[in-house]
């Protein structure tokens, strides 16, 4: 009940009342977060530009509501386009914490689904299938991974239409319930929209995540190492670079996925080189550096191919 | 003697008080919901004390953080039945609990007729007492 009351009973503030824009930042704790994105998140500068204007839009919302500014809840149902491993599932993440931060959503949880979750497969199955989803989601954020798939032209018995319906009656009709993030490749989700276009008018927001330099891949792979308690040694780091330049340049390459696998692989012969070893007795610092012989040893030095390539031809 | 004013059906919880607003219904829900309850909407028109099961309104609601969710089903379910009995109710899978544990009524016919008393005479000058709903006199879905 207090919830509804509240907004009537906060005294409006007079004209000439001075707010202060710095006291709300502090109070909403928002500062913290978006720290945590600078340090966590390598790059994406369009992607930290965005969300620090909605912060701010936000913010500022909170303000004009003390002098009774009304105005409309801002949608802010989003669109992440950009190629894989560009980190569209990590950023949705911190954006149900952003939001729950601003107050702008109730919860701040995060429901992650993808076509499985809200499509059925008979007559009858969808309508229900993508109201419980996104009852689920309420009061947070609905998270739609590879957005794609929902629509399916060259199948015109697809149930995927169904569910693009209920959504968008939601989307439009609970603005202030729950917040939606379509994500997906670039030119998949262009012609997503192209064909939905109720869709791509009610989404505010389209964010496109750039790829990485080989320069922030480094960056991100050390910052994945030390949170696994890893590091490279010096000539290990080099050699690392190396591999990221040269594996930039072949195919499926898949931005800081690909650098987690190479990491992966890594981990596995530096486990095996100090298993060689094994009469050697290990200290700390052994069991925690990779060294250059570790990345060196990977076929993208050696022949030019990918790691799984020749794994599967073997 | 008239005890209950108004012949107003009382069962579940809350049902002496004045009909609970939306705002109130969202607060109790989300109590459920904080305590991780699955909350479900049910409908009858049989007013019945004895009434236990009441037909359900879709599914129980497992998993919902938010009360907003829920909301939407009893506003759904009140429209599709503005003049049945509704109630929420909210189940405990806690084990050795296992069982409804809140429940009350959100929307209620706008007149209700209440109850005659019938009285039976069997063996000897033996009274058998029952309560009998006048709505119930119509058949189901014409009775409010």
């Amino acid at each position: 009940m207090n919830d509804t009351n509240n907004s009537t009973n906060v005294a409006v503030l007079a004209d000439d009342a001075p707010v202060n824009l710095e006291a709300e930042f502090e109070a909403s704790n928002v500062k913290e977060v978006l720290d945590k994105l600078d340090r966590e998140l390598i790059g994406l500068k369009p992607v930290k530009t965005r969300i620090r204007e909605i912060a701010a839009l936000l913010l500022v919302d909170r303000l004009r509501k003390q002098f009774a500014l009304t105005s409309e809840t801002p949608t802010l149902h989003m669109n992440f386009t950009g190629n894989p491993g560009t980190g569209k599932t990590t950023v949705a993440m911190r954006m149900a914490e952003i939001l729950h931060r601003l107050g702008y959503v109730r919860e701040g949880h995060l429901v992650s689904v993808t076509r499985d979750d809200l499509v059925g497969q008979y007559i009858g199955h969808t309508a229900p299938k993508t109201k419980e989803v996104i009852k689920k989601a309420m009061g947070g954020v609905l998270f739609i991974d590879e957005a794609y798939y929902l629509y399916k032209p060259e199948n015109e018995r697809d149930y995927g239409a169904e569910s693009i319906e209920i959504l968008l009656q939601v989307m439009e009709n609970n603005r202030d319930d729950l917040v939606v993030i379509l994500a997906g490749y670039k030119d998949r989700m262009d012609k997503f929209f192209h064909s939905n276009p109720g869709m791509r008018s009610r989404v505010a927001h389209h964010i496109d995540f750039p790829d990485y330099s080989a320069e922030e891949l480094l960056h991100i792979a050390k910052l994945m190492l030390a949170a696994q308690n890893y590091r490279f040694s010096a000539d290990a780091e080099k050699a690392f670079f190396d591999y990221i330049t040269l594996r930039m340049k072949l195919e499926h390459f898949a931005n800081a996925r690909s650098v987690r696998n190479a990491l992966d692989r890594a981990r596995l012969r530096q486990a095996n080189r100090l298993f060689a070893n094994a009469s050697k007795s290990l200290s700390k610092t052994d069991l925690m550096t990779i060294e250059a012989e570790d990345i060196l040893a990977s076929r993208v030095f050696i022949e030019g191919k990918l790691d799984s390539e020749a794994a599967s031809t073997q | 003697m008239m005890t209950n004013q108004g012949n107003r059906v009382t069962q579940g919880q809350f049902s002496f008080l004045p009909d609970l607003t939306d705002a109130q219904i969202t607060a109790q829900v989300k109590y459920a919901l904080s305590k991780g309850w699955a909350v479900s909407v049910e409908y009858t028109d049989d007013p019945h004390p004895r009434n236990t099961y009441w037909e359900m309104f879709g599914n129980p609601m497992f998993d919902l953080k938010d009360p907003a969710g829920i909301l939407l089903e009893i506003n759904n379910c009140r429209k599709t039945f503005p003049n049945h009995y509704i109630r929420v109710g909210a189940f405990s899978a806690v084990r050795g609990v296992e069982s409804v544990t809140m429940s009350y009524i959100v929307n209620r016919p706008k007149k209700e007729p209440g109850f005659g008393l019938i009285r039976q005479e069997t063996d000897g000058r033996t009274m058998r007492y029952t309560i009998h709903s006048y709505a119930t006199d119509k058949p189901e879905g014409e009775r409010y």
